[in-house]
């Protein structure tokens, strides 16, 4: 069969397998970031520190590494996602410039943003699910609806990846990565209930934590973990993470558009 | 009357039309309305100095940059609602390369042709054919990064053609390489040429013009300043000879020798005849007791066109 146009969900998936393709080859750097980190923050804090901490209510009557591990499951998810959706994206503009060879083929725009969320997608869902089973094995978790953190972890991840996405979108140089890594997501690491409830927080803080997707993650990884997750809740949570995909989305088509068809 | 589909057939297929085609990029013009027609099998290019708005127009005629005005047809098909359709017939090689470096040189043609819609079978084929004729067979599985600029920019084509396109764009084919490395992509650009693909070459190289193009016009200012065959051109801008006369920096003097050539041009270093006999002409200096260090007779070249038309002012 000769050249043709492919059709829109074919487009990203073959960007995907450009993305494995390069992924074969170059596996081993993102090991370390991808998978060891978050094993040593648990093992760090879930079994070091965690040792020092009493059960109770603030652990939801579990133990720390216990109320930990299903939390740190969605930090890492948004972690990762913080340089899939900033240097990686900035580079294929600016300097490998593969997304201006791919939309000389028939492939737009659009379908180039697709192809790389999708592959943002697969690539925090496999992380969280590695690191899921490394949580199991360490005796972190325990109860199987633990399961459902993976995909609430992934949504939460890419509602934080598509925006970024968008932005990065728009740079010219890679200054701000660094801000949004010290002043965004560390913060929304920090001070969103993993490592100790927002209860612990000025009142302040709290809204600003609501805002964060990382939040919304926890409530839903922990909640489905320790079985008290209610439905009208965990769809307000799931609601609002894709809003925020959805805004990126919509936001990084427009950018990728403008910044690809010039 | 003869019969209107009789004719048809007489006619070459024309694969780019443009009619008063413009790009603007804010208040500024690239493109200020060019006429342009590419028929099929022609190897035809675009001259014109740094910011004559040469590559403005292949990125619109290549469907990656839209139109801003004017009529375009590419392949038939208009690119405002085609793109797609006709990206899947062309080959494009941008100025700068944009391969993936961290892929091998076997990876980069097989991951680009499966966004063509190619199997993965037909990828694999066709990546072997091509590598071939780029000469990177022995670096099929090396890295691309550490290749050299022309295995690079052989890569970069052998890419463009993993649709099997019936239209090539090269937007500035070899700058940069050396001499060796443009000889072997000119041959391969020439092979191309002889199977039938048509060719549409930017360049600011004249003797890669003469060498490649039938056809070509000159930009200058985002307009059109001449179009014909390299001959052509050269008949028409200038003479057929041109006598170089070489002086001593600064006592070089064209007051006694203008009236012994059809224009005559003074730079730096030498003095330039424009003639249809340069050896009469320097018989002639002679004569006048005119006594230049060397002196030179050779044919015009595209380069006296060129630099007639565009001037020797740096522009950028």
């Amino acid at each position: 069969m000769s050249a043709h146009v492919v059709g829109s969900w074919r487009a990203a998936l073959i960007a995907v397998e450009h993305h494995w393709t390069w992924y074969r080859r170059n596996w081993r750097a993102t090991v370390i970031s991808n998978f060891l980190q978050p094993v040593l923050f648990l093992l760090a804090m879930g079994i070091g520190f965690g040792s020092q901490v009493r059960e109770g209510a603030a652990t939801g009557g579990y133990p720390y590494l216990v109320f930990l591990a299903p939390a740190l499951l969605v930090v890492t998810a948004v972690q990762n996602a913080m340089f899939e959706s900033t240097w990686v994206v900035f580079s294929a503009f600016k300097w490998q410039r593969t997304y201006l060879a791919t939309v000389s083929t028939p492939v737009t725009p659009a379908q180039v943003l697709n192809g790389q969320l999708l592959w943002i997608a697969l690539r925090l869902a496999a992380g969280t699910a590695v690191f899921l089973g490394i949580a199991v094995a360490l005796g972190a978790i325990t109860s199987p609806s633990a399961v459902l953190a993976v995909p609430f972890a992934t949504l939460a991840g890419m509602a934080f990846s598509a925006p970024v996405v968008a932005y990065s979108a728009t740079r010219e140089k890679p200054d701000s990565f660094n801000a949004i890594f010290r002043f965004l997501l560390l913060p929304m690491t920090l001070f969103t209930g993993a490592f100790f409830p927002l209860a612990q927080l000025p009142g302040w803080v709290h809204p600003l934590a609501w805002l964060t997707p990382v939040w919304h993650g926890i409530e839903l990884a922990r909640g489905a973990t320790f079985g008290t997750l209610r439905l009208l809740p965990a769809l307000g949570h799931v609601a609002y993470l894709s809003a925020l995909l959805a805004l990126g989305v919509v936001l990084g088509r427009r950018y990728f558009h403008r910044r690809l068809a010039v | 009357m003869s019969d209107p589909a009789a004719n048809v057939t007489n006619v070459t297929p024309t694969l780019v039309h443009a009619n008063g085609l413009t790009k603007h990029f804010g208040s500024f013009e690239a493109v200020r309305g060019i006429d342009v027609e590419v028929s099929k099998g022609e190897a035809f290019g675009f001259l014109g100095p740094n910011g004559a708005g040469k590559s403005s127009t292949m990125r619109m005629v290549s469907c990656v940059s839209p139109r801003t005005g004017g009529d375009l047809r590419v392949l038939g098909l208009d690119p405002d609602t085609d793109g797609p359709r006709i990206r899947a017939r062309i080959g494009v090689v941008p100025q700068q390369d944009n391969l993936d470096t961290e892929l091998t040189v076997r990876q980069n043609l097989q991951v680009y042709g499966r966004y063509f819609g190619l199997s993965r079978a037909a990828v694999r084929e066709r990546a072997v054919e091509l590598m071939d004729f780029a000469q990177l067979t022995d670096r099929a599985d090396a890295e691309v990064e550490p290749l050299s600029g022309g295995m690079k920019r052989r890569l970069t084509i052998a890419r463009s053609l993993v649709n099997d396109p019936d239209l090539l764009l090269l937007d500035e084919p070899t700058t940069g390489l050396d001499p060796q490395a443009r000889h072997l992509l000119w041959d391969r650009l020439f092979r191309l040429k002889q199977s039938g693909v048509t060719l549409i070459i930017t360049t600011h190289y004249m003797d890669e013009a003469e060498q490649l193009c039938d056809r070509l016009v000159v930009m200058d200012g985002g307009r059109i300043a001449a179009e014909g065959s390299p001959s052509e051109l050269i008949r028409r801008y200038s003479t057929k000879e041109v006598l170089e006369l070489r002086f001593p920096p600064g006592e070089q003097s064209a007051d006694e020798v203008r009236d012994l050539a059809e224009r005559v041009e003074v730079l730096p270093d030498r003095v330039l005849l424009y003639t249809p006999d340069g050896d009469a002409a320097l018989a002639a200096v002679h004569a006048r007791g005119v006594r230049p260090v060397s002196s030179l007779v050779r044919r015009s070249t595209l380069e006296d066109v060129f630099l007639r038309l565009t001037g020797r002012t740096l522009v950028d």
